[in-house]
């Protein structure tokens, strides 16, 4: 017994080492990943650590990477040979001049990608996304059948749909969004802001366009969302919600679509919580058709500050990364932009937001500033404290303050 | 002590000051003076997974001959002190012209961040800093008292809100206080309202934390006032005894004069940390209610994609101009009694 067991494993597990073997060598060279901390993104950098030959891979996943990533790629050579982005952490990068144009690396290991996952800025390809992400809509439905509702498809009908949950007794504080107040709640404006199909800046310039009609009318969307959550609300952020909707407590959430795969699995989840678990595409707001949502993407960018021998490993490293091997083993991780992906449940939501048009987040080198300066002064509006008008202004003189500083005004 | 035999003594910490403080402050301050260059911007069609758009890019190249030029950035003397995120020179006048009550000025100053981090600052700075020199003391004479056999449990249990890293004792009370934590739930119990929120309440929200800096910082105090006891003159105290003074006349009148240098010690660096407080509004997610000099700083730093080191620079050279503020009474006080016993 003992013997074929061991057997076993040991015929596994040369299989697994020609396969890997066989996929992905690569003979000399230094790959070392510098990564945000959540799982889809883990899957892919263990896929490229698999990688076999003369070349070290190494990975750092961690949460506050955005802030060193600039540091890290300045230095020559460069820490990190790559980093996975995303629409917004691609720009502080892109504005220090520190990734390499990937043209000829994907002209000569990149067949298998797709057009669609190449970003390309001034016909440069600067990155290759693999992956797709927004916020959008996760209903209970047996809770919006108790109370007879349908799901619902606009802000409106959100907040009718809570207040008659609310009406019912059946939760107090029925909904809930990511409206944390740093990063997470400047999101929720922005998202918002762009299904009332507004603006941020005078076109051509870095000139704020906030302060309007439009931005009124966002500002008291989210103020009546507020009142459906929990008081708590300016400490919601992916950790906080994801337990609380576990626990069966929410009926109504906006979230990350990377959390569905969490929250249809189930796990530590009450009874009943997962299997009435429904995702669906963003609501739009205001009679509009474009989903107050925007869409992210995260793909791998390679750094200049470094030898073209690491640059090219590391660019086969994590084309492996991202192979049809790593999507088939971790389909439900990711809404995954490549050809072997089979949408499941977990990306419906993502799909539906997409499909309907929704907006990507704006990859401007000035953007990151704005939105910084919305979650500084939103949270004086949602408690009450002043009106819609005057915390526009004081985002609006915020934000100049701040672009004036980073010279872009 | 010969200067000179006094020079070469304080030699290696006076070179260990210059090099990780006083170095590290000037420049500080003359990142504080600066800002970005200019950047050059240039119109680019950027292609992703969703779709193209022609959007405005940094010329990388143009920008890096500009800072190959001067790569300290922009000088801006003294302006990013007076903008908005910091002195808010223009805001103030607007508002001190445009306000009839004091009061409207003064919610107009709260509006803006700087104002509105220090009133929380110096709110904090003034409650904690007493509030831990008499709480400490009074633990110390409390476990003075305790018989020897228990002295070393109690002391050590004293001790742990000290022990305990600030950001995790932070932590666990944040989550102790959450509205299904044990402290959050019992209030509501007890108020009989399932509304209420530590986190949603702004005054709340401030006397939790203001809870949570006097007990993180009263062992320090307990500990140094706890040494201080050990060496009162028990002759002195047998002799109030004897002339009839009870328990707390000893203790005002004996104690306490004794204890005077230990009282400015703790004052001292309580006044430092206080004004310098920045783990509990992070732990305790804080920021919307209540933001202090230091989180100013972090936010410029930490908050978004892009760090602000100018304005940051600024932020810090206010701060630590704050804590001479503060501390120059005390440092007078004690100047005075130095010369006073010298003469």
């Amino acid at each position: 017994m003992s013997f074929m067991k061991s057997f076993a494993i040991g015929a596994t597990a040369a299989l697994f080492a020609t396969a890997a073997y066989a996929e992905c060598e690569i003979s000399s060279g230094r790959v070392n990943v510098l990564a945000n901390d959540f799982p889809a993104l883990k899957a892919v950098t263990s896929t490229a650590a698999e990688c076999t030959g003369g070349v070290t891979v190494e990975a750092n996943h961690n949460k506050d990477f955005r802030n060193i990533t600039v540091q890290a790629l300045t230095a020559n050579p460069a820490e990190y040979t790559s980093v996975i982005v995303a629409n917004s952490s691609i720009v502080p990068l892109l504005n220090e001049g520190l990734l390499r144009p990937l043209d000829d690396l994907v002209a000569k290991h990149g067949q298998n990608l797709k057009k669609n996952q190449l970003i390309t800025i001034d016909g440069k390809i600067m990155a290759v996304a693999f992956m797709a992400n927004a916020q959008h809509l996760f209903i209970r439905q047996d809770i919006l059948d108790q109370v007879g509702k349908p799901a619902p498809t606009t802000w409106e009908e959100v907040i009718e749909t809570g207040q008659a949950i609310k009406d019912a007794g059946v939760m107090e504080h029925p909904f809930a969004f990511l409206s944390m107040s740093d990063w997470n709640l400047g999101e929720e404006f922005v998202n918002m802001y762009l299904g009332h199909g507004g603006e941020f800046f005078k076109p051509g310039t870095a000139e704020p366009a906030i302060n309007n009609e439009v931005g009124v009318a966002t500002l008291n969307m989210l103020k009546e969302l507020v009142a459906l959550s929990n008081p708590d609300f300016l400490t919601y952020n992916t950790a906080t919600v994801v337990p609380i909707w576990k626990s069966g407590d929410l009926a109504i959430a906006q979230l990350w679509g990377s959390s569905g795969g969490e929250l249809l699995g189930g796990e530590g989840a009450q009874e009943g919580v997962a299997e009435n678990t429904v995702l669906i595409g963003a609501p739009t707001v205001a009679g509009g058709s474009t989903p107050s949502s925007s869409l992210w993407w995260d793909g791998f960018t390679i750094s200049k500050n470094i030898s073209d021998e690491d640059a090219e490993a590391t660019f086969i490293a994590m084309v492996n990364g991202i192979s049809d091997k790593m999507v088939e083993a971790n389909n439900d991780a990711a809404v995954w932009l490549m050809d072997s992906y089979t949408p499941g449940p977990a990306a419906a939501g993502v799909a539906a937001t997409a499909a309907a048009g929704a907006d990507p987040y704006p990859m401007l080198p000035y953007m990151g500033l704005l939105h910084q300066a919305f979650f500084e002064e939103l949270p004086d509006f949602l408690q009450g404290n002043e009106s819609a008008e005057q915390t526009l202004a004081d985002i609006e003189a915020a934000y100049i303050a701040a672009a004036k500083e980073a010279g872009y005004l | 002590m010969k200067h000179r035999t006094f020079f070469w003594f304080i030699l290696p910490s006076l070179a260990a000051m210059i090099l990780f403080i006083a170095l590290p402050t000037v420049s500080v301050a003359i990142q504080s003076l600066f800002v970005e260059h200019e950047q050059v911007m240039v119109e680019v069609e950027n292609c992703g997974p969703f779709k193209c758009e022609t959007v405005l890019q940094v010329d990388t190249e143009a920008t890096a001959v500009l800072q190959e030029e001067a790569p300290l950035g922009r000088f801006n003397g003294l302006r990013t002190y007076a903008n908005r995120k910091h002195l808010a020179f223009e805001q103030v006048g607007v508002a001190w012209d445009e306000t009839e009550t004091f009061g409207a000025f003064f919610s107009e100053l709260l509006n803006l961040p700087f104002y509105k981090a220090l009133i929380f600052t110096l709110t904090y700075t003034f409650v904690v800093t007493p509030l831990v020199v008499v709480f400490g003391l009074g633990v110390a004479l409390a476990v003075n008292r305790v018989p020897s056999l228990l002295k070393g449990p109690t002391i050590f249990v004293s001790l742990l809100p000290m022990i305990v890293t600030p950001l995790v004792g932070a932590l666990i009370i944040f989550w102790m206080v959450d509205a299904d934590g044990i402290i959050g739930a019992t209030l509501q119990r007890i108020f009989n309202d399932p509304n209420l929120s530590l986190k949603a309440s702004t005054p709340l929200t401030w006397i939790m934390l203001i809870v949570y800096g006097i007990w993180s910082s009263t062992p320090f105090s307990f500990i140094v006032f706890y040494a201080g006891l050990q060496t009162v003159p028990k002759e002195t105290l047998e002799a109030a005894k004897i002339d009839g003074a009870t328990r707390w006349q000893a203790v005002r009148f004996v104690v306490v004069p004794y204890m005077m240098p230990l009282v400015v010690f703790i004052t001292l660096m309580q006044l430092m940390d206080n004004f310098r407080m920045l783990e509990p509004i992070l732990a305790f997610q804080a920021s919307a209610k209540a933001t202090s000099l230091s989180y100013i700083i972090y936010n410029d730093l930490r908050g978004g994609d892009i760090p602000q080191f100018g304005s940051a620079g600024a932020s810090s050279i206010m701060t630590i101009i704050g804590v001479a503020i503060l501390l120059t009474p005390v440092l007078i006080r004690t100047w005075r009694d130095f010369n006073r016993k010298r003469a």
